[in-house]
């Protein structure tokens, strides 16, 4: 079969966008980053020609961080620009900004913004290529993907794989694109949370919805448990940190009670002690760590491929 | 008139890969200090080859052997319209130092050459680099690269194509020459 050798997409607005073969060409180049940086010298000159912006409108470590790093890695040149320190403050609207950055000759934009669809809004007004880091509620694309691409590490195809998402799945934008992906892939996915924090109509997606912390862990043969974004509780989801941590937080004793072990990921950042307990997350199972050391080498693929396409 | 002619038949594929080995090892003498990389991906069908009959000619257990992808430091690599895709690059050791024979089927352009001397850097600084090819299609350069091995020289118009089979993906070992590049696939 002919494989797949650019994306159907011009941009990475999200995964809802994308076909399986997009997926699994990203995985295909990720494996091949994940080689470079493993050398001692970690770069690649692909992307010496090309300058990408990395516009973060809402705060982040993790996948800036990881967007940088991917960036230099293919000898791009990188520009960082967060609101908190710019005009956006003065009252600059999005598409100001952005035209103003671009008119300084940047190839590429890397957004991360509060507001959903922020990022198709600029894809339909400008000539760069676009990845979405993180629109609001919406969609988070590239931590689907290096979760997807971290279960595949592990179990080779995830064809009929059972993974399960614990936690605020109402305001996660790592919930829905994690969705997406796993459909896509063929997994099978069930939400589990308290009925407050799930949204009305997420069965529509094709998921299956319980809130039985014990009997999910069961079912599954991933846990991917996610932060409960306490930025995000202004209106009180469920009464107290104790409480959720008591009904919903995942500890080893649970884990020790399941007649297999299961994968742990979480996306970070960890509230330890909320959802999940320091000695999961820092378990022989829990592979945390290599989802952020595999966000650096999917995020390269997703540069690669969409620049090589341009 | 016939588009396509083979220009190095099986019999005298075996002969000529025969014969590098032994030009290797006149150069090498017992390949201590010295290491083949081989070019993916095509570029590595040749040194599988060299290496192993390499390794039974001098009789030594182990001759340090790598294959190294270039796709992300070609210089066209914007000039497509679609990504080039990348091959496994399995290089577990570093060239500082070292004499390497940089492999490759077809030597045209000299463009593929250069990438891999800038991929090369990455790994050290070698001693001496040595390029080894089975095809020097010697009238079609683009850049001073210069083979120091050669299986057969090839003496083509741009418009030509050079294709060389592999038993194991062709079923034959052969190398054809096609009047025009659009008959390859015919």
């Amino acid at each position: 079969m002919p494989q797949a050798t650019s994306l159907s997409v011009p941009h990475l607005l999200g995964i809802k966008d994308l076909t399986r073969e997009d997926i699994e060409l990203i995985f295909d180049t990720a494996a091949t980053f994940k080689e470079v940086i493993n050398r001692p010298i970690k770069k690649v000159p692909s992307l010496r020609d090309l300058t990408v912006a990395n516009l973060f409108f809402e705060d982040s470590t993790r996948t800036r961080i990881s967007f940088e790093l991917a960036e230099k890695r293919l000898s791009a040149d990188v520009v960082n620009f967060s609101a908190s320190s710019s005009s956006v403050k003065k009252g600059e609207t999005l598409l100001d900004t952005v035209n103003n950055i671009l008119s300084m000759k940047v190839d590429m934009i890397v957004m991360r913004h509060p507001a959903p669809g922020a990022p198709h809004f600029l894809s339909n007004r400008i000539k760069a290529n676009i990845i979405n880091a993180g629109d609001g509620t919406h969609e988070h694309p590239t931590q689907a993907l290096l979760d997807a691409y971290s279960m595949r590490e592990h179990f080779g195809d995830l064809e009929g794989k059972k993974v399960a998402i614990f936690g605020d799945i109402l305001h996660s934008r790592v919930a829905l694109s994690n969705i997406f992906c796993l459909k896509k892939l063929g997994a099978a996915v069930k939400v589990c949370g308290p009925p407050t924090l799930l949204p009305k109509y997420i069965a529509s997606l094709g998921v299956e919805v319980e809130h039985d912390v014990e009997k999910t862990l069961q079912w599954c043969d991933v846990a991917n448990i996610l932060r409960i974004q306490l930025e995000r509780q202004d209106i009180r989801y469920f009464p107290s940190l104790r409480e959720y941590a008591l009904y919903f937080g995942i500890n080893k004793a649970m884990l020790d009670r399941l007649p297999k072990p299961i994968l742990i990921m979480h996306p970070g950042p960890i509230n330890r002690g909320v959802e999940i307990t320091s000695d999961v997350a820092d378990s022989e199972h829990s592979i945390i760590l290599q989802q952020v050391e595999n966000g650096v080498a999917v995020r390269m693929a997703v540069l690669y491929l969409l620049a090589g396409a341009r | 008139m016939d588009h396509e002619r083979i220009i190095l038949s099986r019999e005298r594929f075996a002969l000529t890969i025969e014969r590098m080995c032994h030009q290797l090892i006149e150069q090498f003498d017992r390949f201590d200090d010295t290491c083949i990389i081989g070019i993916q991906p095509r570029g590595t069908f040749f040194s599988d080859r060299l290496h192993a009959r390499l390794l039974q000619l001098l009789d030594v257990p182990r001759i340090p052997y790598g294959k190294l992808d270039i796709t992300f430091y070609r210089d066209d690599f914007r000039l497509h319209n679609k990504p080039l895709v990348p091959s496994a690059n399995q290089m577990d050791f570093l060239v500082e130092n070292k004499n390497v024979v940089l492999v490759d089927d077809v030597l045209y352009s000299g463009r593929t050459v250069q990438a891999a001397l800038a991929a090369l850097n990455d790994y050290g600084r070698p001693r001496v680099v040595e390029l080894a090819v089975l095809v020097d299609r010697r009238f079609n350069r683009h850049l001073p690269i210069q083979a120091d091995f050669t299986g057969i020289t090839v003496d083509a118009l741009d418009h030509a194509y050079v294709k060389v089979e592999w038993a194991h993906t062709d079923g034959e070992d052969r190398i054809l020459l096609f009047a025009d590049k659009k008959d390859r696939d015919k």
